[in-house]
């Protein structure tokens, strides 16, 4: 017997949902403000959010269904039993005889109750529930590398900087460049013959140990960190590269700027003038880097994991692939849109957090951007 | 030229002339494939399993007796042709949509730009993923896929360029003299834009490679037999521990590619804008 408040509150969500695209449209009548500015400007930003969640979902959804075959089709050619009646019955069973938008359009109704639907794998359990069992290992996996790499990149991009053209300079941005063209799994196939094979330092691959179940507490965390070091070590340096890069040119652009050479005509110290006025404001471009990153906290790992058998978001996504388990990929496919549009959110609100010229809402570029 | 003047040159622009370098070597590798190579790439040899790199084949021989070098040379040219195609497609796109998206402002420039935005949205290595699985994992379909997730950055370049061309003073002389739209985007807009293009197709060069060699490694790109750098690294993968030279110089190849593209990249943007080199 379901709830009827939660039968209600599901009820309004649709109409709520659709008409809030064109929210915005209405602040304005008859050149008279409707809404205040700042309620104004978020209405627009999550319209404008919505619109584009949509596209990202309409998109994945026609590109996935209209691609040839069907998972009714797998499951039939690996069973020599299965005739054509059970092929349609199993099409009917899944809803794809439908036409493609009322398939669309009921997903999207169970999406908007939370349902991400059953997998159609053999087990047909919640895809919410899959993701969810699979969704720490890789975000931990993923928000370590994150702040790793900015640990790292921000006093590398810093030193190089300051001392350009110098050794230091010199060596990071060879480094960089290797980094850059660095194949990820490659890195890692060496790493793993060199640690695993023949040093026998760290574990080859899997995320635990075969006798995990009869170690202490302590030993536990060990062997989990021993799994996850090569991982962690490859993804940080696959993304130092582009970091560190960046926050050099950062570094540059701002030490270019008027207020460095009054800072510096009156004075003050190096040091004064390197981390009170320029690395402030140098770091301000790397919050847009930071919102870029987030989608890849979940997917960014899917060829490590392929590759270090860890059982994370990725390898689910790469199995759903392989077997064609609709509702799985939709669900991560939405899972990851959903932090991409969440990442340039916090970008933006954290940008005019730190930088008050947005905050005031002065346009310095002339551009809309 | 005198000789400080070619001394002066080559110091000036030492990632160009690194990156062209390397650019140039493997190209002609792959160009000249069929006739570098020893072995036919395809020849299965079951009395040569496994061998090491030696005389008679220079980096070994993969699991059912191939000669590495040989494959290697030939997936080259798989490589640098998916590279160019899928560069190609997304350059051509780009352009388009960010020359009109430029020249004409407005409505238009704002469909376009929210597209591109939603396009930058998207998890695309997934997507890659996804449709080439369930695509028939063939070469023309990587390329066509590769070209249409990664125009974005063209589109936005072009289009920043074209803001600011089209109110110079030879487009408006252009346009009193009677051009219309289509002649000055060809003629007079295009070629004053085409310097950032060429350093971003460069860049982009070297991502589609690196994508293409993940997507064969996860089994899912160039097919068997067809060699590929990335399909080499799945032997590679298989016997790790047993046969080194599988892993390793495929690796090298594309590190090296990819490098060579990469700084050849950044050597051209320096080179047409020396105001951030120096």
């Amino acid at each position: 017997m379901p709830n009827p408040l939660v039968a209600r509150v599901r009820a309004l969500l649709i109409p709520i949902s659709i008409s809030a695209p064109f929210i915005p449209l209405l602040h304005r009548v008859r050149g008279r403000d409707l809404l205040p500015p700042l309620v104004a400007k978020i209405l627009r930003k999550s319209s404008w959010f919505l619109l584009v969640f949509l596209g990202i979902t309409l998109v994945s959804f026609c590109v996935i269904h209209l691609a040839p075959g069907s998972p009714s089709d797998l499951e039939i050619t690996m069973n020599p039993l299965a005739d054509a009646q059970v092929h349609k019955r199993l099409t009917e069973f899944y809803g794809l005889d439908k036409p493609l938008h009322e398939q669309y359009i009921a997903w999207l109704k169970r999406l908007l109750q939370c349902d991400f639907g059953n997998s159609m794998s053999s087990d047909g359990r919640p895809v919410i529930q899959k993701i969810l069992e699979r969704l720490p290992l890789t975000l931990w996996l993923n928000t370590t590398t994150l702040i790793l790499t900015l640990l790292l990149a921000v006093p590398i991009g810093v030193m190089a900087a300051r001392h350009r053209g110098g050794l230091f300079d010199k060596a990071t941005t060879l480094l960089v460049f290797i980094g850059f063209s660095m194949p990820g799994f490659w890195l890692a196939l060496l790493l793993m013959v060199f640690f695993s094979i023949e040093l026998q330092w760290l574990p080859l691959s899997g995320l635990t140990s075969l006798d995990y179940a009869s170690f202490t507490p302590w030993e536990k965390a060990r062997d989990i960190a021993g799994h996850l070091a090569l991982p962690v070590f490859i993804a940080t340096f696959s993304s130092l590269a582009g970091m560190s890069r960046f926050m050099r040119a950062s570094v540059l652009e701002v030490l270019r700027q008027d207020y460095i050479l009054t800072a510096r005509a009156k004075g003050l110290p190096e040091r004064m003038v390197m981390f009170r006025h320029a690395l402030k404001n140098a770091l301000l471009p790397v919050i847009t880097l930071l919102g870029l990153a987030v989608p890849g906290l979940i997917g960014g790992s899917v060829i490590l994991e392929y590759i270090f058998s860890l059982p994370g978001m990725g390898q689910l996504f790469y199995n759903a692939v392989m077997a064609r388990d609709y509702p799985l990929i939709m669900g991560n496919l939405v899972l990851g849109a959903i932090l991409t549009l969440i990442g340039n959110l916090l970008a933006d609100f954290c940008y005019s957090l730190v930088d008050p010229r947005i905050r005031a809402g002065i346009n310095f570029h002339g551009t809309g951007e | 030229m005198t000789k400080a003047r070619i001394r002066y040159l080559l110091q000036c622009h030492a990632l160009l002339w690194a990156g062209l370098c390397i650019v140039c070597v493997m190209s002609l590798g792959a160009i000249l494939a069929p006739w570098l190579s020893t072995h036919n790439p395809l020849q299965l040899d079951l009395d040569a399993i496994l061998l090491p790199p030696g005389p008679e084949h220079f980096f070994g021989t993969d699991t059912l007796g191939r000669d590495v070098f040989s494959r290697m040379l030939h997936g080259a040219r798989v490589s640098l042709w998916i590279g160019f195609v899928s560069v190609g497609i997304a350059v051509c796109i780009g352009t388009t949509l960010g020359l009109i998206a430029g020249y004409f402002r407005g409505l238009i420039d704002e469909c376009v730009m929210r597209f591109v935005d939603v396009m930058l949205c998207f998890p695309s290595f997934f997507l890659i993923l996804a449709v080439i699985a369930f695509l028939e994992p063939s070469l023309t379909n990587i390329m066509i896929i590769i070209g249409l997730t990664s125009w974005m950055g063209v589109a936005r370049l072009v289009r920043a360029e074209t803001l600011s061309l089209r109110e110079r003073d030879f487009v408006h002389a252009a346009r009193l003299a009677g051009a219309s739209s289509i002649r000055i985007l060809l003629c007079h807009i295009l070629p004053n834009a085409i310097a950032p293009m060429l350093v971003s197709a460069t860049l982009g060069i070297a991502g589609a490679i690196l994508v293409e060699s993940s997507l064969s490694f996860l089994g899912i790109g160039v097919q068997h037999p067809l060699p590929s750098w990335g399909n080499i690294l799945i032997e590679g993968k298989q016997t790790l521990g047993i046969a080194w030279w599988l892993s390793l110089f495929p690796g090298l190849a594309i590190l090296f590619t990819v490098l060579g593209y990469n700084l050849l990249g950044e050597g051209l943007r320096d080179f047409f804008d020396p105001r951030i080199a120096r």
